[in-house]
């Protein structure tokens, strides 16, 4: 049982809420209180606008213990528009064929359940930009 | 008891409408000829073309999170200003542990807010509506967010099958002078009419098969319509749209030729032959889809169902404010032509049907 891990991180993991540094405005995904750039405090609160673009990306055949159902799946480096860079899974990718440099965008998905009895554990994924208009 | 034919209509004290709205519909569609060929069933009479049904990670808490993100877009408010979550349905992923929790969380409305799950059968969303409309109305709050969104259920084989659909709506409702669309009255109709129901340990519903038809469907909407456009003193022609619940293609049309409506009112709102039957976001994401394309200050009717039975009427005006705000996020049809085909072997791996234990 991690649900306190989880509770932890819903935030996080729900919105894409990370930091921004006060000192040198660097946004800082996950939040760690401390600038990696500048080492100064940072905790102030940043909402990531969840959009970005596929830096590299590897496909998933055999999946860990929890993730077997989705198998295979698609796991990218989605580098942010604010800055950072972080893995997720491309979700909703249909028919398309995946590229580096392809825009994407956060959305809140199913990430696992801790068995049938355990709680669902739900957080980002990525998928190609809905509209493109929406850059 | 007789039904008394001079109701008064709901309005609340101060004056509510639609600050923004958001559809959601995933990405996979199963054909109705897909079903057919499975079970051996003829194509001559399918009630509809296509079904939308929600992927592997997909569930009536992520679709409502990102309807809702839709609905803040266009509303472009400070979610902390939100002091209800309101989430209809009947495919709510826990049994216990509210859909609504996780909703408002994802979307910045906690801590100071209400949040809880509704159900009615297909009207859970609109339920939640009239609800938010009396919590704005009585100024308890000046947002409430109300939510229709299901994955149904339909046993393998089951006519049901061939509708039971993914998808939804959720309609952020705040005071009227800010509204996109203003809600002009409601009313709601309900009796105890046991067309449809699915007991607590159950994976499918049961069905009434032909009762589901007359005594429920035809007779709760009608009724419900009938009541709130007599007490508004309004006729079908004073509307350019309107939209009732679709379990299927059939219903709508025919209920709404009962009322004297004409197909051209119907048409924008109905979306059942493409998307099949989202249960609690049935009507409100054929509100959607005209709400995408209306124009300033027209008229819409809306009237949902839900088994056991009960219809939710609403009458709305549209703003000034509607043709701005709708750009700021994707239609219903973004969603709608985003589409993947899936077989029927497909949809059984993303549906769970196939037991692994």
């Amino acid at each position: 049982m991690e649900i306190s891990r989880h509770w932890r991180l819903k935030r996080q993991r729900y919105a894409l809420i990370g930091e921004v540094c006060p000192h040198c405005q660097k946004k800082i995904f996950p939040p760690r209180d401390i600038c990696p750039e500048c080492s100064e405090d940072a905790r102030t609160l940043y909402q990531f606008s969840g959009r970005g673009e596929v830096y590299s990306y590897t496909t998933v055949y055999q999946a860990p213990s929890g993730y077997e159902a989705n198998a295979p799946y698609t796991v990218a480096l989605v580098k942010l528009v604010e800055g950072p860079m972080l893995t997720a899974q491309l979700t909703d990718l249909g028919d398309e064929p995946i590229e580096v440099g392809m825009p994407v965008e956060m959305v809140t998905r199913k990430l696992r359940s801790d068995g049938e009895r355990g709680m669902l554990v739900y957080g980002y994924k990525f998928r190609p930009r809905l509209i493109e208009a929406s850059e | 008891m007789t039904e008394n034919q001079d109701v008064p209509i709901l309005k609340p004290i101060r004056d509510v409408g639609i600050v923004g709205y958001g559809a959601y519909i995933p990405r996979y569609r199963l054909p109705a000829r897909e079903v057919a060929r499975v079970w051996k069933a003829g194509t001559g009479g399918l009630s509809i073309e296509e079904k939308a049904v929600a992927g592997l990670d997909e569930d009536v808490i992520t679709m409502s999170i990102e309807a809702a993100r839709n609905a803040l877009d266009r509303a472009d408010i400070d979610p902390s200003e939100i002091r209800a979550v309101w989430v209809g349905s009947e495919s709510h992923p826990y049994a216990v542990k509210p859909t609504s929790t996780v909703v408002a969380e994802s979307i910045g409305a906690t801590p100071h807010t209400q949040a809880a799950d509704w159900e009615f059968a297909c009207k859970a969303g609109t339920e939640a509506m009239q609800a938010a409309i009396g919590f704005v109305g009585s100024d308890m709050a000046h947002f409430a967010l109300a939510i229709g969104m299901d994955t149904a259920q339909g046993r393998p084989g089951d006519p049901l099958e061939y509708t039971a659909a993914a998808g939804g709506a959720a309609f952020l409702l705040g005071p009227a002078e800010i509204s996109l669309a203003v809600i002009e009255g409601s009313y709601s109709y309900a009796t105890d009419t046991p067309d449809f129901f699915r007991r607590a340990e159950e994976k499918y519903p049961e069905h009434g098969e032909r009762f589901t038809g007359e005594p429920a469907y035809f007779k709760h909407i009608t009724s419900a319509a009938e009541t709130l456009m007599q007490a508004m003193d309004s006729s079908p022609s004073d509307f350019q749209h309107v939209i009732f619940h679709q379990p299927n293609t059939k219903f709508p049309k025919r209920v709404g030729r009962l009322l004297g409506f004409t197909d051209e009112q119907i048409k924008t709102g109905l979306l059942v032959p493409i998307i099949g039957n989202v249960y609690a976001g049935s009507s409100l994401v054929g509100l959607t889809a005209v709400l995408d394309v209306a124009e300033p200050d027209e008229r819409i009717l809306l009237v949902s169902y839900g088994s056991g039975a009960g219809s939710d009427a609403m009458s709305l005006r549209t703003t000034t404010l509607l043709p701005e705000r709708r750009d700021r996020a994707p239609k219903t049809y973004d969603y709608i032509s985003r589409r993947t085909e899936i077989d029927y072997a497909t949809y059984a791996r993303y549906h769970g049907k196939i037991t692994m234990k």
